[in-house]
């Protein structure tokens, strides 16, 4: 089977490294992918506080795009799977939101029937390739690194599509098969802050000094996340969030590139250099190999 | 010394407002909240703000305006949903602080130069020109708007980001640009045609 894959517009920016990881783990999973032809912003939650409305319309574009390829949408991006997602059930459930957004839809030509599943890359490894054939392909596993699962908020909330709300697994039980040791990291799903950091500094900071502290305490050696945004914070301001007595320093992966290093995929293609923390003296220490 | 009555009356309220926030997409549960403040308990700002989600919902829903709008909680919301998974009564709260957001920028409930606003603003500009969002841009864009001096202290950070390629210079687009317009135009017309 076949995906559109919508990648969002973070992971052409500060969300690289992601984009070259996913792509990487699906070339190792031979998923078949193609990119949803000229798609745009999904809207996030800067869009949703403007206007609803509007928002709604922007993302169905989306997913009309990929119902007249007749591809299931594939979005790696927190903010963008809930919004397609959240579009899709407010159309299903709204009269008015399903005529204002047909209407638009239909002056620039496209037609939504809700024929298209929106997934993200965790509920396809997961449930459409299986752990077993994962860990069968695993070539480097990442042996004796202690990895910290954080999810954040909007992959389960508010809706759980594949997973729980409250202690989500999917991504644990991934990285497990990857040879990693998972450990109990508790704020798993708790808010990151999201633009607080740059809007109300002080407060985005606290959110972001209470996760780090949690993942050290717990012992991990990195924090592996799904979403750009939680990356961005988690990693960028860490040093800002510690102070000389508890200083802070973790590096902050997206589980792909921890995936993708274990399916044996080249370091230089996985996006490690991207990071602003280094990952390579904790693998080093760890004595894990990579490619 | 100036006095000031502290207790509000029931003529001070708007029922306008009231009508309005329960008839507002995914607001139409909110009489049924129990005022059982599982939303203030799992909300992770709740203890920065001046009215918790719990009295939040109580205030709007009584129609009291004034202090709904100008109240800090309806910024610090970051939309985790946390509180929408909790609620026993399934308000969907999320959605009611969007509707909130919405109503203090239109009636400008809001400090001068506050980032939120800025960012929101420059947001849909951005993507009704371009279709995307380079963040680079938007980043840029807001603090010369809101914060010019918070630009200098991110230098720094933006320079590491740039190194690692993780900043776009380019601006990113769509080829189709005008569908985007197209798109919202249509949904203003019809915003006014079905008074929504």
């Amino acid at each position: 089977m076949k995906y559109a894959y919508y990648p969002g517009c973070s992971l052409r920016g500060t969300g690289r490294a992601y984009e070259e990881s996913l792509l990487a783990v699906f070339r190792s999973l031979e998923i078949e992918i193609q990119e949803l032809d000229d798609w745009n912003c999904c809207g996030a939650t800067t869009y949703l506080s403007v206007d609803e409305l509007t928002s709604y319309a922007l993302a169905a574009r989306n997913l009309a795009l990929a119902e007249r390829v007749g591809m299931d949408i594939i979005a790696p991006c927190a903010a963008c799977y809930l919004v397609l997602n959240k579009t899709q059930r407010y159309i299903r459930d709204y009269p008015d939101i399903k005529t204002v957004v047909s209407r638009a839809l239909a002056k620039i030509e496209l037609e939504y029937h809700d024929r298209v599943r929106v997934r993200h890359p965790l509920d396809v490894f997961l449930n459409e390739i299986g752990l077993k054939a994962i860990s069968a392909k695993v070539v480097k596993p990442l042996k004796g690194l202690k990895v910290a699962p954080y999810y954040g908020c909007q992959i389960v909330r508010p809706y759980a599509t594949f997973d729980d709300q409250r202690n989500p697994i999917s991504m644990d039980r991934l990285l497990e098969a990857c040879g990693a040791t998972v450990i109990s990291y508790p704020l798993k799903t708790r808010c990151c802050g999201g633009s607080q950091k740059g809007t109300l500094p002080e407060i985005g900071l606290d959110l972001i000094r209470y996760l780090i502290a949690e993942a050290q305490r717990n012992g991990a050696d990195v924090i592996a996340t799904v979403c750009p945004l939680c990356q961005f914070n988690l990693e960028c301001f860490q040093k800002e969030a510690g102070s000389v007595r508890h200083p802070l320093s973790i590096p902050v992966l997206y589980f792909t590139q921890l995936m993708a290093l274990a399916l044996g995929a080249p370091a230089a293609t996985v996006g490690l250099r991207r990071s602003l923390v280094p990952v390579e003296p904790v693998l080093a220490a760890k004595e894990i190999a990579y490619a | 010394m100036q006095l000031k009555r502290t207790v509000k009356f029931e003529a001070d309220r708007d029922p306008e407002f009231a009508r309005w926030i329960s008839h507002t997409v995914g607001g139409e549960r909110i009489r049924h909240c129990l005022q059982c403040g599982l939303c203030s308990a799992s909300c992770p700002l709740s203890l920065y703000m001046d009215y918790t989600p719990r009295r939040l919902m109580h205030l709007s829903r009584e129609g009291f305006k004034e202090e709904v709008l100008s109240s800090s909680s309806i910024w610090l919301c970051t939309a985790c949903y946390a509180c929408m998974v909790e609620c026993p009564k399934k308000i969907n709260i999320t959605h009611l602080m969007y509707a909130l957001k919405e109503r203090a920028i239109e009636e400008r409930f809001y400090p001068k130069r506050f980032p939120i606003p800025v960012m929101a603003q420059q947001f849909c500009r951005m993507v009704r020109d371009s279709g995307r969002i380079t963040e680079s841009w938007l980043i840029v864009r807001v603090f010369l708007r809101s914060a010019i001096w918070r630009l200098l202290g991110m230098s720094g950070l933006g320079w590491k980001l740039f190194a690692a390629g993780r900043m776009n210079v380019k601006k990113d687009k769509i080829q189709r640009t005008g569908e985007i317009t197209a798109l919202l135009d249509s949904v203003a017309d019809s915003r006014k045609e079905l008074a929504l």
